[in-house]
């Protein structure tokens, strides 16, 4: 595996470029002005996590979370953001209630979140399993889901059915009043 | 701790779902449209998602589960997006605004 010159340390550059990835990805999805910047910071969020399912030993999952989530759920958002306008002026005698306050207790709750939960993983001792039943493999994923899972399946692709007559029947009550 | 096998620590794959759940928590209070909080919500659906992944591939002898578990919460986030995008564009329709704090009458 080592004939390659430094090629664990290519391997550690990649793995620390996927986490920096998804760290500025979220960081801009979450603290940009536009909305539509937010959702380009989504997508790469999805970019750097796809990286660190391969890391995970799960190919499959990395290629869906870039078909489902930058393919799908962004383009999506981003027919949202196209008929709605999230981007409004404030209006001036618009002022803010607690100008000072909210954002500092904001970023206060998620500071907790980040180091109470980062320090609990820290502090365990993740323990490897005794023995490894199956591997993991696309072609075991495909027979459980075919037949241990079945159902679970069914009903997602159910959920998805109803999501999408639901969204059109929403979306679409509005129009035949006016 | 070696750093150069740092991608083999459950750890680092921890800290980054916390980093994306607390981000995703700080969304959901600051913005003030209803497309933001959206996003926000798929940041800490994609922090989930990485711990099911996470501590199924360092912890658990089953490896297929954790991603069987990661797809199903996929499908239901796409669904989660398009029944919010139907109702965010019937609300604008109603208010001609999505901003929150202008949501607030309960009567139609």
């Amino acid at each position: 595996m080592n004939s390659f010159p430094f090629s664990d340390w290519i391997v550690a550059a990649i793995f620390i470029g996927c986490i920096a990835i998804t760290v500025t990805g979220a960081l801009i999805a979450a603290c940009t002005k536009r909305i539509i910047r937010s959702v380009c910071g989504l997508a790469i969020a999805s970019l750097g996590l796809a990286g660190l399912f391969y890391f995970l030993n799960s190919p499959f999952l990395a290629l869906m979370e870039i078909l489902i989530y930058i393919g799908a759920v962004c383009v999506t958002i981003i027919f949202g953001v196209m008929l709605t306008e999230p981007d409004e002026a404030a209006p001036e005698n618009f002022t803010k209630p607690f100008p000072v306050i909210a954002p500092l207790v904001s970023l206060a709750i998620g500071a907790g979140v980040f180091l109470g939960i980062a320090k609990l993983s820290l502090s365990v001792n993740w323990q490897a399993p005794a023995t490894v039943v199956s591997d993991g493999s696309i072609k075991d994923i495909g027979i459980r889901l075919l037949t241990t899972y079945s159902v679970p399946f069914e009903l997602v692709s159910l959920v998805l059915l109803v999501a999408i007559l639901g969204a059109l029947v929403i979306a679409r009550s509005g129009r035949t009043k006016e | 701790m070696n750093p150069a096998q740092l991608y083999t620590q459950p750890a680092a794959y921890l800290v980054v779902a916390a980093f994306l759940l607390a981000t995703g928590i700080y969304g959901l209070i600051r913005r003030r449209t209803l497309i933001g909080m959206l996003i926000s919500g798929e940041l800490i659906f994609a922090a989930a998602s990485l711990n099911f992944m996470a501590l199924n591939r360092f912890t658990a002898p089953d490896r297929s589960v954790g991603q069987i578990a990661v797809l199903f919460i996929m499908g239901l986030a796409a669904a989660e997006v398009a029944i919010t995008l139907s109702i965010i564009i019937a609300v604008y329709r109603n208010y001609r605004s999505i901003a929150s704090k202008d949501l607030n009458e309960l009567k139609g």
